[in-house]
């Protein structure tokens, strides 16, 4: 039996545009999210949270809130275990996430759980939040990232910095990375032009449109189930049986159908507290966030205070570069300065650069994940500095990027030499896409970005059943947030050969396969595709042992075409071909079921580039700014269903649009959040957003069977410079700090003269 | 022998090296010779390092096979969103 490991070309399903599986369950309905769930005898939770960014908790009474009939549960962090070892650094995962699910001896943000309480309703238990008494001592807050580097910031932690951190710096900050290679200085003399200067972007939220919610039951003898709205159940399952000191194996996860996720659900807020309220009254407890509770109390993304400096000649060649990237992640460490470092030069084949980061604790929420963490922001500044060389050097902002970008074999500025990637191809597609030349009209702006992600791979296991009518059923363990059920449909009919309806995939629980990592790094795609495929291959081995013993010629007589067994030559003989049916219709008498597996983490994600086109408008009466054409090129590797793939290309365009233009978290003097609703937090809506064109460029990625890379990410990444270069130009100032809401357009306006 | 490339923020922790050259087959080797070479080495490696082999890179793999002349960078661990 022979099966090529790489495939590139002739594909039969992979590459077309199947409808969604879920499709019909969404729009009627049907499909069961977070708060779907229920059980008899159900209790529902409700969290009080602190109303300081930053106090001392001297007492908590909760005795008045108990006393009440409805009431059947109050939990504080002395019901959560006591084994998990203090350990305030990076290290200490655990410890963080259960300092930030329920607080110990301080509040360290507006919004940070200090108790919880189960009732027979949540109107009931919202009222006995406010029967809950806790004793305060305020203390002095700091909420921004430069602020919380002075030597008078108020410490938030002491001994939270790990070893990278020099002597001499504020205990807030806790981590440094410093990365790149040749001479700067030696760069900067060769240049003939070089440009200085100093970008900010705020805090912002993923936007998930279903807030976080579970349904948790954890008896007396340590034995749990679990309900949530999770971008990875294994991680949950794995954090909440640390936290509430249980074994890993007793608690059985299961992910919800998820309304959005884009990295903020791969940890857990509320699920080990509707854990440890169920543990306590001994009954199923639902526990629902409202918006306001989302905002205040989940991981936004960091915000960040930048330093860029680039040296061009007058040909457009770069010289040198040198980035400086200060980010703040909230209360606890785990801001991704290292990755913003890394990410900030990579599409650029430069002799001398050198990138700093460090990542620094304020009281604000606990950063989590958003879509490609880090890398947006430092493609702003970069990207707004490359811009204006080009501006004032007279050159096309494309072809100075083409001549400098980087291919196979350019030493990234993050260390190693790039294997096969694709940014030339997405800037030779970006050149020759009409919007590029398509002529502005009056108080418009172009503006140009390329952008960079690393991709992941992670732990993945797939299993694979066939049924006796030659149906297939895929089981994954990487809940789908972007369409994912449909591409390992199309990879597992490429292997099987059987047509796409006749496979349905499911996202199995903890307790029906082995451990998967997160859906999160772009790795789906890649990586539970890459396993699904190994998985159909696996069954496909079987299929044709079945056929050689059938027809008794060796199975490697065999070989597997379009969806039948057939010889593999003229000397093995000379039989009809052999469909996958007919041989699953006798599976039970022929040697048993017959399914596939496989289980591995893939090393060989691939990283990937994108090129972004957009056009802005700005009006010089209100400051107001429209996005009136935007064009997405990016490197898929290989798209198994376009239009997911597109789909993923205008999804982070979209949420790009928002973070440049509106979205920020605003804090008060008094360190609480001024804006923790929809109302005042302003994502774009479809008013808001032109069609998003985009164009999908393929260079395979070498390390998957198909050739995928993962997209999900990439797409963030040069939005937010795209669209401040196309800004900056309609309204010819330079637009430093984001968003670029109405008020700081005008000022930019005024200060320009 | 394997010649691997620290980013310049783990220099101070192994001399000054830019390059350290250990004994290793695959990466699992590789690490613990490096901590082996430069003991200060060690909290880096526990917080999480990937490595990039020939360009390839291994997020977390402690298996991967280093061939004879390969080019390896210690990396950041990496992370996804």
């Amino acid at each position: 039996m022979a099966l090529d490991d790489r495939k590139s070309d002739g594909f039969t399903f992979v590459g077309t545009r199947p409808n969604r599986p879920d499709g019909l369950d969404k729009v009627t309905g049907r499909a069961r999210f977070g708060a779907d769930a229920s059980a008899p005898g159900m209790l529902h939770g409700a969290i009080l949270r602190s109303p300081h960014a930053h106090a001392r908790i001297l007492r908590i009474d909760t005795s008045k809130a108990e006393a009440l009939k409805d009431v059947k549960a109050v939990v504080t962090r002395a019901d959560f275990s006591d084994k998990v070892e203090f350990a305030p650094g990076l290290e200490g995962d655990f410890w963080n996430i259960l300092e930030n699910v329920m607080a110990g001896d301080k509040a360290l943000y507006d919004g940070h759980a200090v108790a919880a309480v189960a009732a027979t309703s949540a109107l009931a238990a919202r009222d006995a939040l406010k029967l809950i008494e806790v004793e305060y001592e305020v203390l002095p807050h700091v909420t921004d990232v430069d602020k919380a580097m002075l030597m008078d910031a108020p410490v938030i932690r002491q001994g939270a910095a790990d070893y990278s951190v020099p002597e001499g710096m504020h205990p807030n900050v806790v981590r440094k990375h410093e990365s790149g290679h040749g001479d700067v200085e030696a760069g900067f003399a060769e240049a003939d032009l070089v440009i200085e200067d100093h970008f900010t972007t705020e805090a912002t939220h993923q936007g998930y449109i279903e807030p976080h919610a579970c349904l948790a039951t954890l008896g007396a003898d340590g034995k749990g189930e679990l309900w949530c709205c999770t971008q990875g159940h294994w991680i949950v399952q794995k954090t909440c049986a640390a936290l509430l000191g249980i074994e890993t194996a007793n608690l059985r996860v299961t992910a919800s159908e998820i309304g959005g996720g884009f990295g903020g659900k791969t940890t857990v807020f509320i699920e080990p507290v509707a854990l440890a309220l169920s543990r306590k009254a001994n009954k199923p407890v639902k526990l629902v966030m409202s918006r306001s509770e989302v905002f205040r109390a989940t991981g936004p993304t960091a915000s960040a205070s930048m330093d860029i400096k680039i040296g061009m000649k007058k040909d457009g060649t770069l010289t040198a570069a040198q980035g400086t990237f200060r980010l703040q992640g909230g209360a606890f460490p785990g801001g991704p300065a290292d990755f913003t470092a890394m990410c900030a030069f990579a599409p650029y084949n430069l002799p001398h650069v050198r990138q700093v980061g460090y990542d620094v604790m304020t009281n604000r929420p606990k950063q989590a994940a958003y879509r490609a963490p880090g890398s947006p922001m430092a493609a702003f500044a970069v990207e707004s500095v490359i811009d204006e060389l080009c501006n004032q050097l007279g050159l096309d902002p494309i072809e100075v990027r083409l001549k400098n970008a980087s291919r196979e074999g350019t030493k990234a500025s993050y260390g190693p030499r790039f294997q096969r990637i694709g940014l030339v191809e997405t800037l030779e597609a970006a050149k020759a896409h009409p919007h590029y030349t398509a002529p502005l009209k009056p108080g418009q702006g172009r503006g140009i970005s390329c952008g960079f992600w690393f991709n992941h791979g992670g732990e993945t296991s797939v299993s694979l059943a066939l049924s006796e009518d030659g149906s297939a059923q895929v089981m994954v363990g990487t809940p789908d947030i972007g369409g994912s059920r449909a591409s390992m449909a199309l990879m597992a009919a490429e292997v099987l050969g059987i047509p796409y309806e006749n496979i349905r995939v499911t996202i199995a629980d903890t307790a029906t396969l082995g451990y998967n990592d997160v859906s999160h790094g772009s790795r789906v795609t890649y990586a539970s595709g890459l396993a699904t495929i190994k998985a159909a291959r696996h069954a496909v081995e079987k299929l044709c042992e079945r056929a050689a013993k059938k027809w008794g010629i060796p199975v490697d007589a065999v070989k597997w075409e379009n969806g039948c067994a057939v010889p593999s030559g003229p000397n093995a003989g000379e039989f009809d071909p052999l469909p996958l049916a007919d041989i699953t219709a006798d599976m039970g008498r022929t040697g048993g079921p017959i399914s596939g597996h496989f289980e591995a983490t893939p090393e060989g994600a691939g990283v990937s580039f994108a090129t972004h086109i957009v056009d802005a408008e700005v009006d010089p009466e209100t400051g107001k700014t429209k996005v009136v054409r935007y064009t997405v090129v990016q490197d898929a590797g290989k798209a198994i269903h376009p239009t997911y793939v597109e789909g993923q290309f205008q999804g982070g365009a979209a949420q790009g649009i928002g973070w440049a233009l509106n979205e920020e978290y605003i804090y008060g003097a008094d360190g609480r959040l001024q804006n923790s609703v929809f109302l005042d937090y302003r994502i774009p809506v479809a008013s808001d957003l032109p069609m998003i064109d985009t164009v999908i460029v393929e260079v395979p990625n070498p390390g998957h069977p198909f050739g995928v890379r993962g997209v999900g990410e990439t797409s963030i990444c040069p939005p937010l410079a795209a669209i401040a270069n196309a800004v900056s130009a309609a309204a010819g100032a330079r637009m430093r700090q984001l968003p670029m809401s109405p008020p700081r357009i005008l000022a930019a306006l005024k200060a320009d003269g | 022998m394997v010649e691997v490339h620290l980013w310049s923020g783990l220099r101070s922790l192994a001399g000054g090296c830019e390059v350290v050259s250990v004994e290793a087959r695959d990466t699992g080797e590789m690490l613990r010779a490096l901590v082996r070479a430069h003991p200060e080495l060690q909290a880096p490696i526990d917080a999480g390092v990937s490595v990039a082999i020939d360009g390839r890179v291994i997020a977390s793999g402690l298996t991967e096979p280093i061939p004879d002349g390969a080019e390896v960078y210690l990396m950041q661990r990496l992370r996804g969103g």
